[in-house]
């Protein structure tokens, strides 16, 4: 796929257009949106958004609420799916493929694209069946030992196998906010995706909890690309390498993390970082 | 405070008093409600018992009766047919007329005989067929009194009613036989294993509750499944369009059709049309499947809507089928109160009456029903054959029967009750 430059261009100044500043396209890119619209009944919510996301990065995606970051997020794995009414328009790549391809299996997708959600959801099961979930219903690993190892490293990889090791048995629902979603997390990876999608996944916690996922994302960016949707700009800056901001189903800006907050393009980027509105 | 704040605070003060008053009104106004309704029950259940309670024993006249070899078996072969043929109600009068010499004409006579229930005969038969041994002895025997005696005895008839209607002479004897200790009241396990009679002291629900147990049965078989199967469909995997919205109108529809509809279409269709057996609890038990299929879907669909949609986006986000997420998921977490829906389903169709008449489940039947293919009746539906009875031991029988009934509705909920208990909402 060749590299296509935003309309826009990179030097243009800050204007009040909803055309997307900033090189929204990546050289390796694991997947890439290009004009997706989304709408739900008739209310568009997403509008002409292009964005590439380059293999093991962490792309940031900030904005005001209801800004559509979230129902982009979810076009990724086809989430939005199982809501009645949305439409989806425009291709999404994965890897060359486009993922809404009418004969592509979600099933498979979603394994390869695999979410964590803003409020932990383990399963009512206990944390070895919450994690070991996944691997069964794929056949990824043999009942045993096998899956006993799929578990214990997807844990370790999670940061949650010292607090869990010796309880694997109680249910995943008795363990604290954070730990649930780390279990979450170690749900997730236990199916070896390529790309994990996080939801706003520390809207839930309390700042310690928060700062072991950061920490847990940063080392987890090593295999894996991972898009986060997060409402804490300090959070979009500590653990993103590239940051995308959103406002009213367009994307208005994307680039370098730290450019995005010290050199802000446009004017509703400006002011969203400095805390003008949102 | 300033005078405006001043001002505010009087006029608060002031409708303070009435808002509380027109509180406490509503309050009382709820509460009534409340009180009435329950003594309106309180009525019903007293009313039931206190007409009830005495059908579960039953009245007794022990006499010694001679097993004579002349009337059982004068060709002493010991041939069960022919023991089965015998003229056993010699066996039980010959002592009537020992105890009571005094009783020469023949009117009088078969007065004296009617303190005994026809019952008493088949007693004494299955006795000696049992043990051909007794053939020859005599024995002090619990021989089943006749329902008139049964109600003098519990006292549901008074004295003066029982001299006018049955004569002086059946006063005399019945408290000769008490004076004797003859006349006694027992545990009537009858009641609970007898099919239905015409002599009241016969009759028991044994069948009835054979033919409701085999409804339900059918019911519970068909409609679980089936119930279950279509909450699901419609849940979790329809496409929401007109054709849908049809089905959902209907089936809410469905839940308020008048019962005794769904006994015609009974008729119609698995009587008429496809041939199966009248009075059959199998054909009962397929209409009130009709009839409960409703309150289980909706029940049904309700307990999947509980299930939050964070575990569906869980086990969709890594990668489950629907089927999969249904099945492992959503279903676990739905299933108590699926199962709640259904028994309160149950427990309506085993209260259902009018349907059932319109398929021939209210036809006499006397025995027991082994099968549901086999002829039989419901227990609300004894209660209405009963009710229309005129004997006076009926009366009691009815309400007994009623009693069964609420026990085992009760118990049911009770179960619907502490299922959802149990299982409420544990994620």
């Amino acid at each position: 796929m060749p590299e296509i430059q935003s309309a826009s261009g990179d030097a243009q100044l800050a204007d009040e257009s909803f055309r997307t500043i900033g090189k929204t396209y990546v050289d390796q890119p694991r997947m890439t949106a290009s004009q997706v619209n989304v709408y739900y009944g008739d209310k568009q919510a997403i509008c002409d958004v292009s964005l590439g996301i380059a293999r093991n990065e962490v792309i940031a995606m900030i904005g005001p609420s209801g800004c559509g970051k979230s129902t982009f997020l979810r076009c990724l794995n086809r989430m939005n799916d199982t809501i009645a009414g949305c439409r989806v328009s425009g291709t999404i790549r994965l890897d060359q493929q486009d993922i809404y391809d009418k004969r592509l299996d979600v099933v498979p997708l979603r394994a390869r694209v695999g979410m964590v959600f803003q409020k932990p959801n383990p399963f009512p099961k206990s944390i070895y069946d919450n994690v070991a979930y996944g691997p069964r219903i794929h056949g990824l690993a043999r009942k045993g030992v096998e899956l006993d190892e799929v578990v214990e490293t997807s844990l370790r990889r999670a940061g949650l196998w010292t607090e869990v090791k010796d309880r694997l048995a109680a249910p995943g629902t008795g363990l604290s906010g954070g730990q649930q979603q780390r279990l979450c997390i170690a749900r997730t990876i236990a199916v070896s995706p390529e790309v994990i999608l996080m939801d706003e996944p520390c809207s839930a916690l309390d700042p310690i909890a928060t700062a072991r996922i950061e920490e847990l994302l940063v080392e987890l960016r090593k295999n894996y690309t991972i898009a986060v949707v997060t409402h804490s700009m300090q959070q979009a800056a500590r653990i993103s390498q590239r940051t995308a901001y959103f406002h009213l189903g367009h994307l208005i800006e994307v680039g370098e993390t730290t450019r995005i907050f010290t050199n802000p393009q446009h004017k509703l980027t400006e002011d969203y970082i400095t805390g003008r509105f949102g | 405070m300033n005078e405006r704040q001043q001002a505010v605070y009087a006029t608060v003060q002031a409708s303070l008093r009435r808002r509380y008053a027109r509180e406490r009104r509503f309050r009382a106004l709820g509460l009534g409600a409340v009180i009435l309704g329950l003594s309106f029950v309180l009525l019903l259940f007293t009313d039931i018992i206190s007409k009830g309670y005495s059908a579960f024993v039953q009245t007794y006249i022990t006499l010694p009766v001679y097993f004579d070899p002349q009337v059982i078996d004068p060709n002493e072969q010991r041939d069960p047919a022919q023991l089965a043929r015998a003229d056993y109600r010699q066996l039980v009068r010959a002592p009537l007329r020992a105890l009571f010499p005094e009783v020469k004409n023949r009117r009088a006579k078969r007065q004296l005989y009617r303190l005994l229930s026809t019952g008493a005969t088949y007693q004494i038969r299955a006795m000696v067929l049992a043990d051909p041994g007794l053939i020859g002895q005599t024995r002090q025997i619990a021989l089943l009194a006749d329902d008139d005696v049964d109600m003098i005895t519990k006292g549901h008839v008074d004295q003066a009613t029982a001299e006018e209607r049955f004569g002086a002479d059946y006063r005399s004897w019945l408290q000769q036989l008490t004076r004797q200790g003859r006349l006694h009241t027992r545990w009537n396990i009858e009641f609970f294993t007898a099919g239905d009679s015409r002599e009241p002291e016969l009759a028991g629900i044994g069948g009835a509750m054979a033919g409701s147990f085999y409804t339900l049965l059918v019911t519970l078989l068909l409609s679980c499944p089936i119930g279950i199967a279509a909450a699901i469909y419609l849940e979790e995997f329809a496409p929401r369009n007109r054709f849908t919205d049809l089905i959902e109108v209907n089936i809410n529809n469905l839940a308020a059709v008048p019962s005794i509809v769904f006994g015609l279409l009974g008729l119609a269709i698995f009587i008429n049309l496809f041939g199966l057996p009248r009075s059959a609890p199998l054909v009962g038990g397929l209409v009130l499947t009709l009839m409960t299929l409703p309150t289980v879907i909706i029940a049904s669909r309700a307990a999947l809507q509980a299930v939050p949609p964070s575990i569906r986006e869980a086990a969709l986000g890594i990668g489950a089928s629907r089927t999969q997420t249904v099945f492992h998921h959503v279903l676990p977490l739905a299933l108590p109160g699926m199962l709640t829906g259904t028994i309160i389903g149950m427990a309506q169709a085993l209260g259902e009456t009018a349907p059932l008449l319109m398929i021939g489940m209210v036809a006499f039947i006397v025995d027991v029903p082994n099968s549901p293919l086999d002829p039989s009746s419901a227990l609300p539906v004894q209660v209405y054959l009963w009710a229309d009875s005129p004997e006076r031991a009926f009366v009691e029988r009815t309400s007994a029967a009623i009693m069964v009934l609420l026990a085992f509705l009760i118990s049911m909920n009770a179960c619907a009750v502490a299922l959802r208990r149990r299982f409420e909402r544990r994620w």
